[in-house]
């Protein structure tokens, strides 16, 4: 068995989990790779969707962050404003997870508008809980499928901050979290420069070149020297990622 | 005091044309009947607030009974975009739809706000971020014992509330369950508040001492309306209708599928279609 692109994308996150982690969990590629790890090498994560579930063990994936699936597998359930004020802004959630639709080398993001936000040439969901999940996580994992309209030289709206314009501008704001540490995509992993804060290629996944990686990013990408390939998809975490997919498929009752 | 109603007597008794109205339920417990009888009623120039607009604004918004759009997230979840929502932002279909719009954090504190009487909320928020650059609301304070900067928004005082339950019992008081978002916030931070409900019961009977209340003297209106989250679910009754907000995307995409869709099911129809999505309670509380 080969992983597919997207799927490569979501194992080589799962992989960046521990038991020890209490991760804030987006739906979509952060949702699967959170409950990857799960079922596979860290079945003690703590998940907690901004619902307001906390140590949820879903047995399909949830379509949307409020499924009763969430609820039902919770050790509890907590308000909203709970949520938001004791847990997450209180400081106790390890990693959050983001996505979005557009990204810059500093790994700001934007899921808000293209175009002029009076007048958008098109009209994004917007923050949600991004913007303060950004700020309150001890570190970020983003995860991404690469494109030269998703990797942009400069975002047309800042929607949740990474590393500003470098290095040094999240502590001049005063925030104390690590932000953005890592950038899993469809063909590669990034990390931010130790000293710039710039994107940097550390691994491409198996069989991917070079030019491809710098064809899906609209900047001059730059790659670290000493390059690693990701390791391959073991075919237990295709296994157990395929049948979460496919018991997902099959409790949505659609083209989940 | 608390009464109980029809659908169609309590929207009328909490909504008004140009009100304020927050109709919230996050995933779960979204009060979508009421939605459709708002919109069977002709409500216009009214101010949305929602976190998650969700398929019950998008709908509101296409039929054009909104001025103002207060939210946070406006998307169908773990699907895509809200068709009508982007239509009315991006050209102003049928009208124009004025936005404020905030983070997630901002508002769930912004109804804790409202609820405790306070004029305005305070959190550690909107850090480098390009919302308060376009959002004049959002401003910040300097904290008197410490000197950090923190964030502020005013609190949520919306003209009604509109929440859907599980349960009220004979004297008006409401329990809800499972995901409970921001309801009990919003219902006591709006003026006037409507509550549609599964069931409605004697007595609540044995319950954990902690469950979430709301008080008979706190509610406006109860209106029995058994599935009326519908494609939303209500926990112990109904399962999220999946199926249906990845049908949606295709219903709405379009001005005239969503146009045909709107008159065969909600301006023909009454609050008793919701009925058949109404599940067997699956297990005393």
């Amino acid at each position: 068995m080969t992983a597919t692109p997207t799927e490569m994308m979501t194992i080589a996150a799962a992989r960046l989990l521990s038991d020890d982690d209490v991760c804030f969990v987006g739906i979509g590629a952060p949702s699967a790779a959170c409950n990857l790890a799960r079922l596979t090498h860290a079945p003690k994560i703590t998940l907690i969707y901004e619902s307001g579930t906390l140590s949820t063990r879903p047995s399909v994936l949830p379509l949307s962050i409020g499924d009763g699936e969430l609820c039902d597998t919770a050790l509890t359930t907590v308000s909203v404003p709970e949520m938001f004020r004791y847990w997450l802004q209180g400081g106790r959630i390890t990693i959050g997870f983001l996505g979005g639709a557009q990204i810059d080398r500093f790994a700001n993001l934007n899921t808000t508008v293209v175009g002029p936000y009076d007048a958008p040439k098109v009209r994004l969901p917007g923050g949600g809980g991004a913007p303060e999940i950004a700020s309150s996580c001890g570190q970020i994992f983003i995860t991404m499928a690469m494109g030269s309209r998703a990797f942009v030289d400069a975002l047309p709206f800042v929607t949740s901050f990474g590393h500003g314009k470098g290095k040094g501008d999240r502590a001049a704001l005063g925030l104390k979290t690590k932000g953005p540490t890592k950038v899993i995509t469809d063909l590669c992993v990034m990390e931010p420069d130790p000293e710039t804060a710039e994107l940097t290629v550390v691994s491409l996944h198996q069989g991917v070149a070079r030019a491809q990686v710098e064809a899906g990013c609209g900047w001059p990408l730059r790659f670290a020297a000493r390059l690693s390939e990701t390791p391959a998809a073991t075919e237990t975490e295709l296994a157990v990622l395929r049948d979460l997919h496919a018991r997902t498929k099959r409790a949505h009752g659609a083209a989940a | 005091m608390v009464e109980f109603v029809s659908l169609g007597e309590g929207v009328e008794a909490v909504l008004s044309d140009g009100c304020s109205v927050a109709m919230e339920g996050f995933t779960h417990l979204i009060p979508h009947a009421a939605g459709h009888e708002a919109i069977r009623q002709g409500k216009k120039r009214l101010t949305l607030i929602r976190m998650t607009p969700d398929l019950v604004y998008d709908q509101m918004i296409g039929m054009g009974c909104a001025e103002k759009l207060v939210f946070s997230w406006g998307g169908n979840p773990g699907v895509g975009s809200l068709h009508r929502f982007r239509d009315a932002v991006e050209n102003g279909w049928p009208h124009p739809l004025a936005l404020e719009e905030h983070s997630h954090a901002a508002m769930a504190n912004a109804y804790e706000a409202g609820a405790a009487n306070l004029p305005f909320a305070v959190f550690r928020g909107y850090k480098g971020v390009d919302l308060p650059a376009v959002n004049p609301a959002i401003r910040s304070v300097t904290c008197p014992y410490t000197g950090e900067v923190l964030a502020t928004v005013p609190a949520l005082r919306p003209d009604a509330a509109i929440i859907h339950a599980q349960k009220a019992d004979r004297e008006g008081n409401v329990l809800l369950e499972g995901i409970v978002g921001v309801q009990k916030e919003a219902v006591l931070a709006a003026k006037r508040s409507l509550v549609t409900v599964e069931e409605i019961v004697e007595d609540f009977g044995p319950r954990n001492a902690n469950a979430v209340i709301l008080p008979a003297w706190t509610v406006t209106a109860i209106a029995h309306v058994p599935g009326g989250a519908y494609p939303s679910y209500a926990q112990g009754y109904s399962k999220r209708a999946n199926d249906f907000y990845i049908a949606w995307d295709k219903i709405a995409r379009e001005r005239e599928t969503f146009l045909a869709w709107m008159k065969e099911h909600v301006l023909e129809q009454g609050p008793e279609a919701f009925a058949r999505h109404a599940g067997a309670k699956r297990a005393a509380a």
